[in-house]
């Protein structure tokens, strides 16, 4: 919009920023991703520690675990998923508001892991979408936060507000131009 | 009173009715009918002091009549000795429940009804303990495929065959290094 006359106060200089509200909503999405931790089996404590201080998922901007979906934005399944639990795994995703994303960590919710048996779902994605499949038994908080960067790269590139309210887009594109 | 006495005694009383006796590495083993299941286990509580019951377990020995085999482990706090117990039944016989003696059993009976589908007479509440109500199965019998079997009930649970790809995932008996003892896949040889 550089031809476009702009108003201009040298007091707020540098408090005004142009760019895409995409990229802006992008940006306050993958900067403060809460988790909800579903934490099933001994992935729970590799996801404890990357909580705690050594590893540190706060500089992440995803330390605000709370065990209530309502506040959430991706779900860390992080251990077994028997088909017991299943449907109650399944009932917690569908409560979290959307936007929503998924993390399988750990061998056993991405793929049932070794656990070739009566009582254990064989990976989650067969229940919700998963986004984010970390490998290993469990990962390495490391590897976790490897995931957690890819989730917000992933969230970087998305289309969402214009995807999501095309006749707000629309509106907004004709007052600018 | 020593262990060894206590093991007389229990043979003094039940002589007739202990079928078998087997020492191994200072293990005794007594096997008994299931009709004398609660006079032997309340003698062992009340008069020879197990006044703890380890563990309840079942055997499947399939193609074998009776079919199903109960093992008692029960241990003395006040004499440090062990005692096992043994009986069989098959597959349409109930047996008597042990929970009013030793209440702990209770739930180890719940959880041999859930995984064998063996009942017990007179148990106060026996429902399935791992598996949920309804399950259609029971898992640990011999004829119940590794890879599970498809069950549904909406709202509660489902399960599915587990796909094996090319498994069963075992592990190899030998002395080798870790790689060649893991589980992996090894399909029958051709």
């Amino acid at each position: 919009m550089a031809e476009h006359a702009t108003a201009y106060d040298s007091k707020i200089e540098g408090n005004v920023i142009f760019t895409r509200l995409d990229a802006a909503f992008n940006w306050v999405r993958k900067n403060s991703l809460w988790p909800m931790p579903m934490g099933l089996a001994c992935c729970a404590i590799e996801l404890m520690a990357t909580a705690a201080s050594r590893f540190d998922i706060a500089r992440f901007g995803a330390e605000v675990m709370r065990f209530s979906p309502r506040q959430c934005d991706v779900m860390i399944v992080a251990g077994t998923v028997t088909y017991k639990m299943a449907l109650a795994v399944k009932r917690i995703y569908e409560q979290m508001p959307e936007p929503k994303y998924v993390i399988a960590m750990g061998a056993c919710a991405s793929t049932g892991g070794m656990y070739r048996s009566y009582a254990v779902l064989q990976g989650i994605d067969q229940l919700i979408p998963v986004d984010v499949y970390i490998s290993g038994c469990p990962p390495r908080p490391e590897a976790l936060l490897a995931g957690l960067m890819k989730l917000q790269e992933k969230i970087s590139g998305e289309k969402s507000f214009a995807a999501q309210n095309p006749k707000l887009t629309k509106k907004l594109v004709e007052v600018i131009a | 009173m020593t262990g060894q006495e206590l093991f007389d005694s229990l043979g003094k009383l039940f002589g007739q009715k202990l079928q078998d006796k087997t020492e191994f590495r200072g293990e005794t083993t007594y096997t008994i009918l299931p009709s004398d299941l609660r006079e032997v286990a309340k003698f062992c509580r009340h008069d020879l002091s197990f006044d703890y019951l380890i563990d309840i377990t079942s055997i499947d020995n399939f193609d074998e009549d009776p079919r199903f085999e109960i093992v008692y482990e029960l241990y003395s706090m006040t004499l440090a000795v062990h005692l096992r117990l043994k009986l069989k039944i098959s597959e349409d016989e109930q047996v008597d429940t042990i929970s009013d003696i030793w209440p702990t059993a209770n739930w180890h009976e719940r959880e041999i009804y859930d995984m064998m589908g063996i009942k017990f007479k007179g148990h106060p509440d026996l429902r399935r303990i791992l598996m949920w109500d309804g399950y259609p199965f029971f898992p640990l019998r011999k004829e119940f495929p590794l890879e599970g079997l498809p069950s549904e009930m909406p709202d509660v649970a489902f399960t599915k065959a587990a796909s094996l790809e090319g498994g069963p995932f075992v592990t190899k008996p030998s002395t080798a290094t870790t790689k060649d003892r893991e589980p992996r896949a090894r399909p029958p040889d051709l």
